[in-house]
């Protein structure tokens, strides 16, 4: 989906996703690892407010590899 | 020893209904061999026998294939095949995918061999090669001559329960199986060091454990300018609004969903919850934001860190669901999104 967005839209793609190395096989250029597969952008054993701290890491994370340059696959 | 019974399905074409004016024609029964069954026959001699043939319309087929596909196995039933036969269908887009689903369905339901042919090119072929014998044939019916021997070739091996080699030596396309095998002359230390002189030398070699080959895109240029973007999220985490309401597949989603957040500034559990099966949705369900982050990103666009958040999101669900389908889910999103001036996306998965 993401290579596929990305060629369709002809803008910069970043995949936010707990299994990695599925990304980096199947090709997407911009990766952001999350944290676990039940809640990829968050922590249930965390209050709400550092929860969404840690949400709030990893869309910054995630804008940070769309402002980015990249030639090639790149882990943020 | 009494003939392997054999159904051969076929198009209206081949069926010798018609060309594109009968393409729209429903699936009948006819017996015995039809068309390209008649040489198939001729190929199988005594051991195998087309008892019937079942010829249906491709268009019919392809935009009715889940009810053409029952009428089809009904017909089919009605033979008590051994075998299935289907095509072949070169490279027919249509007919390809009608033979793929045909073989498919027919393994499935009936659990027997089922074998058809196609060029490697055909859509139908990467669709189905997991679930039938696909012949590699050329991409016309002027090659019928080569891909009749061929086919029959290997229906017979099959048919006389003989042991089968590697898809490069019986012809058929690789159903992404692995065997392990003896090698009694060379050990794999050699064999691997040979590879890799060959490789060194740019000599042609095969591997023994090839990889599937995903292609690559070109990584587009940076967004500029975040304060002005406009970021549009996609998901394959399966978040839909409450109830589910375009009944989103747990696994093997058939269809992706549309969903417009103009004002919501929050996920909540009252409001949103996953169609993902394979995972645990208690998290997702009490709070969605946790894999579609609307909260963090309407409070950014509040602040000005990003221009704005695209009022329509989409959603389907990643579970089983195969490459191709993700593609085409996405072609058609990436449609969509082309004509909303989108500066960049961020696609969440599970």
């Amino acid at each position: 989906m993401v290579k596929e967005l990305e060629e369709t839209v002809n803008v910069p793609v970043v995949h936010i996703c707990t299994i990695v190395p599925i990304s980096l096989t199947v090709g997407a250029n911009r990766i952001v690892p999350a944290v676990a597969i039940p809640h990829p952008l968050g922590n249930p054993t965390l209050q709400s407010a550092e929860e969404k701290e840690l949400r709030r890491s990893l869309v910054e994370k995630a804008l940070q590899a769309l402002t980015t340059e990249v030639n090639e696959q790149t882990q943020f | 020893m009494a003939a392997v019974r054999a159904v051969h399905y076929l198009n209206q074409f081949f069926g010798q209904i018609g060309g594109e004016d009968k393409a729209d024609i429903t699936p009948f029964q006819k017996d015995g061999p039809v068309g390209p069954g008649t040489a198939l026959q001729k190929a199988f001699g005594d051991e195998i026998e087309i008892v019937g043939t079942v010829i249906c319309g491709d268009t019919y087929f392809n935009e009715n294939i889940e009810t053409a596909t029952t009428e089809i196995m009904e017909l089919i039933a009605g033979y008590q095949p051994q075998m299935l036969i289907a095509g072949p269908a070169f490279n027919a887009g249509r007919y390809g995918v009608a033979c793929g689903a045909v073989c498919a369905a027919a393994a499935e339901k009936f659990a027997i061999p089922v074998i058809t042919g196609m060029y490697e090119e055909n859509p139908g072929a990467d669709l189905y090669r997991k679930q039938a014998y696909i012949v590699r044939t050329g991409d016309s019916a002027a090659k019928m001559r080569t891909a009749i021997p061929a086919m029959s070739k290997l229906a017979l091996k099959i048919a006389r329960g003989e042991e089968l080699g590697t898809p490069a030596d019986e012809g058929y396309l690789e159903q992404g199986l692995r065997f392990n095998t003896m090698h009694h002359t060379e050990r794999g230390s050699s064999r691997a060091v040979a590879m890799l002189l060959k490789k060194l030398k740019g000599e042609p070699y095969q591997s023994e454990y090839p990889m599937p080959s995903f292609s690559r895109v070109t990584p587009r240029p940076a967004i500029k300018d975040l304060k002005k973007a406009k970021i549009a999220l996609v998901t394959s985490g399966g978040i839909v609004p409450k109830g589910n309401p375009d009944r989103i597949e747990a696994s093997s989603a058939s269809h992706f969903g549309r969903y417009d957040i103009t004002g919501i500034e929050d996920l909540t559990e009252d409001t949103f919850e996953t169609a993902h099966g394979g995972y645990d949705p208690v998290y997702a369900n009490l709070d969605a934001d946790r894999v579609l982050p609307i909260d963090v990103l309407r409070q950014m666009e509040k602040e000005g860190v990003i221009g704005s958040l695209h009022n329509v999101y989409y959603a389907t669900v990643g579970n089983g669901t195969s490459v191709a389908n993700a593609q085409k889910y996405a072609h058609a999103i990436g449609l969509e999104l082309s004509e909303e001036n989108i500066d960049g996306i961020i696609l969440t998965s599970t």
